[in-house]
Formats: C-alpha cells, structure tokens, sequence
C-alpha cells in the first residue's frame, strides 16, 4: 500500500511540473514536449488503478498522433523560437486568481466530500469486458463517435486545403 | 489508495489547463491547455471506475480520447486558416468581430 502511494506521487509530481511548463515555458515546442509528459504521466496513473486498455491507447492516440499534429501546428503557423517574444497576453495576473480561485474550491469540496474513500487497486477491470460494454451497451455512442471522427477528418480536409 | 488523491491532481490538471487557457496568447499553446484539461477529466473519469471496480469510466473515457483527438484535428486546422488570412496564430490579433 505504501509502494504505490510513492511511486503516485513521483509521477503526480511529474506530471504537475509538466502542467506548469506547458502554461509557462516560453518555448512552444517545450510546451508539446511537457504535454508528453502530462499525458504519459497521466497512462502511468490508468496503470496504477488497474485500467491498462485506456492507459494503452492513451499513449496511442495522444503521445502518438495528438502530440505529432501539434508539433505540425507549430511548425506550420511559424511560431516564435525566441524568448524575447511574449506568449502571454496581458490577463496573466486575473488568469491566475481565477484559476487557484477554482482549485481552491475544488479541492474544499473533494476533501469534504471523499474524504473517507478508498479505491481498490488489487482488482484490475480487464480489457475484454471493457470491449464487451462498448460493443453491447454503448455500441450507438460508438457508432456516432465514428460517424463524428469521419466528420471531423473531412472538415479539417476541407478547412485546411488550399483553393 | 484514496480516491482523493487522484481527483485532486485531476483538479489541479484542470485548473491549469483553465489558466494556461485564458493567460496565452498562441493559439496552439491554447489548444494545448485544452488538452490539460481533458486529461484531467480523463483521470478523473477513471479513478471513479476503478473506484466502483467497473469498466464505464474506461468507456468514457475512450470517448473523450476520441472527442480530443477530433478537437485537435479541427482546431490546428482553424487556426492553419487563421495563421493564412492574419500572417499570425496570435489571438489578440483575431478581433474583427469587435466592432
């Protein structure tokens, strides 16, 4: 029980300065590569609760395809390389109060709220029922999810060409 | 494990994907909190899972994997197009609606 509290928190440490970085770094490739580390943080994590299918295809389609489009964004736009050019605009300081604003009376309401519960790590969901549930309860979400995703991919398509 | 401990770094996630949202000024970099914080949804959704040991937060959360990944793809496009007509992904220079 205590081996996994450490190593949740080295990666939930990792992954909170990985946070930090993507919203203050003054580099924008830096920001996509903190984001990696956000997100592989967070597969870890999905690990630690025993959900292995979602950690799996998190670092699929995030660390494999999101994190490499983002990284065609940046190239794409031209965005500046160099320090001297700010990455903020000027609403830095009231972003900040409302951002710690929220955190503060997020984390008020968990700790009143869950304070006493406990998740079980021994028990691991296996993958067949999560693909069972998807393709019997879930399988009209799943359908528009794939109508949406062909929907999507030609919009990009058609917003993006060049006529 | 407590279940406190992942929904407060699912808290904190989003909370600076909030303000990496509203203090940037790249629209990539905007785009990019956005996904902070649906990763912190994301975590959030399978804590509760794990936490009622069934297998519906791996199920949402694959939805909002896919939802994320449509975002992005639209959202790089948009702003391709907007880097093409104003020569600049900065946001503050998106102000033709203002009047």
């Amino acid at each position: 029980m205590i081996a996994e509290n450490v190593v949740f928190g080295i990666i939930a440490a990792a992954m909170a300065l990985g946070a930090i970085g993507v919203v203050r770094t003054k580099n924008v490739v830096h920001a996509a590569l903190y984001l990696v580390v956000v997100l592989a943080g967070g597969a870890a994590q999905f690990i630690l609760l025993g959900q292995e299918f979602v950690a799996w295809v998190q670092v699929l389609v995030y660390i494999g395809a999101v994190i490499v489009l983002f990284l065609f964004g940046i190239m794409l736009t031209r965005a500046p390389m160099h320090p001297k050019d700010s990455l903020d605009n000027d609403l830095r300081w009231p972003a900040a109060v409302t951002s710690l604003f929220l955190v503060g009376i997020l984390v008020g309401l968990l700790v009143h709220t869950f304070h006493a519960d406990k998740v079980d790590v021994q028990r691991p969901v296996r993958t067949a029922d999560v693909t069972s549930s998807i393709f019997t309860t879930y399988i009209v979400p799943f359908e528009v999810v794939g109508v949406l995703l062909l929907g999507a991919l030609i919009g990009a398509v058609v917003l993006a060409r060049k006529d | 494990m407590l279940l406190n401990e992942f929904l407060i770094l699912a808290a904190f996630l989003f909370c600076t994907g909030v303000y990496g949202v509203l203090a940037r000024k790249h629209a990539v970099l905007v785009l990019m909190s956005i996904e902070l914080m649906l990763a912190g949804v994301n975590i959030n959704l399978v804590a509760f899972g794990a936490f009622h040991n069934s297998d519906i937060g791996q199920v949402f959360a694959l939805f909002v994997l896919t939802i994320a990944a449509a975002e992005v793809g639209i959202g790089l496009a948009i702003v391709l197009l907007i880097y093409r007509n104003l020569h600049s992904a900065d946001l503050d220079d998106v102000d033709s609606l203002k009047g």
